[in-house]
């Protein structure tokens, strides 16, 4: 079997879930006839026609509403977002009705919104957005948030048979630069689960998304100069947070770093840390620390971003200050 | 004349000027309705007043929870247009749609146990007034930001279509949701995906305290038709069957494939935006013009006795039969307990079904464990059904 990237794995996802589930159809902007703005897409529209594959008006909030009103009637529509910064287009429609439909009304809102997220790809402050606290913090709403391509498949094809509305982030950085050989037949990955990405004894690192691949990066390049153990956490799903994921790793190295792309303030490192220092304060060392992107509109220019988000640097800086802590 | 309408009754359409001039063209009744369809019309209007008006008073003695918001003027536009649907059609009402939401087979003690917010109520107390639904009888509850309705009845309309099902939607907006995105957006998604959708404009003249010329510069709601390329039709909301009979048309031509229809239905609201509302901002005299020369139910009464040949006795067996039901769904409504706290733990998710209390507050269980429908849901009964048809 051979390797398949990121985005090769969310497109086999796609094709398998549309064909197992009659139910199930896209619709977003460009998808069809063109195969998506990065053709994720791509081949969707000839193998299973305009009925399932469906080119839309530019309108995030018309987009998400049908497919809320789709989803009630048993359908199990998967959005596009061409460009994940376009969500905050749906904000209302997703908060307001998709989140709060089975707690008020029992309306079934199986249905995912997917779309390319996050930077170091030079896109600038509308095609690099990490929006993901904002619906994290919407009772209703389920985030994913893969890293890898083994993930991007398995949470893509779990998020499409879940009975609630997933949020499903891709990493475009990710997209085209890991490939991984996917596990053969129906490779389904629970949402809620973390996944330990690397074992380690002295410090944790706590994760998710592209930073997954920098935690990695910088968990090696401490461990050859410095001799530390780095435990890397890749999250995986950041809504329902896995709580004993989370928590086991602190109680086994003691010491935890929180690394996001997202901006700091707000972000979903303020929660984690409020949850170890709820659960596990008794077994830690040092005090939990984070490392995120600066609380600022993401810049263009390649010297403004790299300053802006997080790099392998800032991961081994930090990872040091905590084992001298 | 005047382009831009101030207030209600004084704009620069035919039928306003109908209303002005009290010469209602007299509609014929649709050639499909039967005599006994006709007093079935009276009897959904006057068990939609009659409702409201309990509503009123136990408001006033403080048993309902929330708001109170009134459809006092708009009866005939909610009852004639859901009475125009057939029953696998699915319709989403909006705040003064208590009518549609009757005929569509909820129930008085629903409505009642759902305003005084109670456990057993449509949506176990997790939300007000007539905010609920039930997709198996065909109707979607709202959410209080307007106008996101239309994009989620486009995607219930499209499942139709992807389905090949001959049912048709219709969703109601007010004058002040077509002024939303979202109104825009889904209105525009059904046209161009053909969608069996009818959308109402409820132009009753105020959007709160907003009056219409101050909510759009456009003479009428229904001229918005041609820029999503679309048919569009205005009729007197105030005529019930005037309502039924445009209602009917565009959905049986939504049933036929002919995609979406735009209705402006020309009424006026009575009462304020809820019964808080003093209405300061209203012209003096307008409210009384209304209901002197122009209520819809006193204007059917007076066809139904007229020019069909009933007696006023069949209009008063139908009052004394609506009086005696809200009455049953009163005594039963108020004998309803309110939710068990931890019952609000549960069914946000499908999956986990239930979260827990915070630490701080005691541990125990939910009475509900599943946020399933409840069994035995209000009062419905396939008999209810029936009647609806």
């Amino acid at each position: 079997m051979s390797e398949v990237t990121y985005l090769e794995a969310i497109r086999e996802a796609l094709f398998e879930e549309m064909d197992r589930d009659p139910n199930v159809f896209c619709l977003g902007e460009d998808i069809g006839r063109y195969g998506g703005a990065f053709k994720v897409t791509d081949g969707l529209l000839e193998r299973f026609g305009e009925q399932r594959v469906i080119d839309t008006p530019i309108s995030e909030t018309g987009i998400v509403g049908a497919a809320a009103g789709a989803a009630h009637m048993g359908m199990r529509p998967v959005v596009e977002m061409q460009f994940i910064d376009f969500i905050a287009n749906a904000y209302d429609m997703l908060t307001n009705y998709v989140a709060t439909a089975r707690y008020r009304a029992f309306l079934p809102c199986p249905m995912v919104v997917r779309g390319p997220s996050g930077g170091y790809v030079r896109g600038g402050p509308f095609h690099s957005q990490n929006p993901e606290a904002g619906f994290v913090h919407t009772p209703g709403l389920k985030v994913v948030y893969p890293a890898t391509a083994e993930d991007a498949k398995g949470l893509l094809k779990a998020a499409i048979r879940d009975d609630d509305c997933v949020l499903f982030f891709e990493h475009k950085y990710l997209y085209r630069r890991i490939k991984a050989e996917l596990p053969p037949g129906d490779h389904v990955v629970p949402i809620g689960k973390a996944r330990v990405a690397r074992e380690g004894r002295d410090v944790s690192v706590i994760t998710y998304a592209a930073t997954v691949w920098k935690a990695l990066e910088a968990a090696e390049q401490v461990e050859r100069e410095d001799g530390l153990s780095v435990e890397v956490v890749d999250l995986r799903t950041l809504s329902p947070l896995d709580d004993d994921a989370i928590q086991a790793t602190v109680r086994k190295t003691n010491r935890a770093l929180i690394v996001h792309e997202d901006t700091r303030t707000g972000g979903l490192a303020g929660e984690i840390t409020a949850r170890i220092n709820e659960q596990s304060f008794a077994w830690l060392d040092a005090p939990v620390l984070r490392v995120t992107a600066h609380d600022v509109p993401l810049p263009y220019a390649p010297s403004l971003e790299d300053f802006v988000l997080p790099q392998t640097g800032d991961i081994v800086h930090a990872l040091r200050t905590l084992a001298a802590y | 004349m005047a382009r831009r309408s101030r207030g209600l009754g004084s704009g620069g359409t035919d039928i306003a000027k109908a209303v002005r001039s009290r010469q209602f063209p007299a509609s014929a009744p649709h050639p499909g309705l039967s005599s006994a369809q006709l007093l079935e019309l009276y009897y959904w209007m006057r068990l939609t007043r009659t409702l409201e008006e309990r509503l009123v008073a136990l408001y006033r003695q403080t048993k309902v929870v929330g708001g109170l918001f009134r459809s006092l003027g708009q009866e005939a536009d909610s009852v004639g247009s859901a009475y125009a649907l057939e029953r696998g059609d699915v319709l989403s009402p909006l705040i003064r749609n208590l009518g549609s939401m009757l005929v569509k087979g909820a129930t008085p003690v629903e409505i009642l146990r759902q305003y005084m917010a109670k456990g057993d109520s449509p949506t176990r107390g997790r939300e007000l007034n007539i905010h609920f639904g039930d997709t198996e009888r065909g109707f979607i509850g709202q959410i209080s930001p307007l106008g996101d309705m239309v994009p989620v009845m486009a995607g219930v309309t499209l499942s139709f279509k992807m389905r090949r099902e001959r049912r048709v939607g219709l969703v109601y907006v007010g004058d002040g949701a077509t002024s939303t995105g979202a109104f825009h957006e889904g209105i525009n998604f059904a046209a161009v995906q053909r969608c069996p959708l009818v959308v109402i404009v409820e132009n009753n003249g105020y959007a709160y305290s907003t009056p219409t010329a101050r909510q759009t510069a456009a003479a009428r709601f229904v001229d918005k038709a041609i820029g999503y390329g679309i048919p569009g039709e205005q009729a007197d909301g105030n005529d019930v069957l005037a309502v039924y009979d445009v209602t009917r048309r565009a959905v049986d031509g939504a049933r036929n494939g002919e995609g979406v229809t735009l209705i402006e239905l020309m009424t006026y609201r009575r009462k304020g935006h809820a019964e808080h509302d003093n209405q300061s901002y209203v012209p003096e005299g307008e409210i009384e013009r209304w209901e002197r020369e122009n209520d819809p139910i006193g204007r059917y009464v007076a066809r139904l006795t007229g020019d069909f040949g009933f007696s006023p006795g069949d209009v008063t067996a139908i009052d004394e039969r609506v009086r005696d039901e809200v009455d049953v769904a009163t005594d039963l409504a108020e004998r309803s307990a309110p939710p068990q706290p931890l019952d609000a733990l549960v069914g946000v998710y499908a999956d986990p079904p239930a979260d827990k209390p915070l630490w701080y507050r005691p541990t125990g269980e939910a009475a509900v464990v599943s946020h399933e429908r409840p069994e035995g849901w209000g009062t419905y009964s396939a008999s209810a059904a029936e009647r609806a048809r």
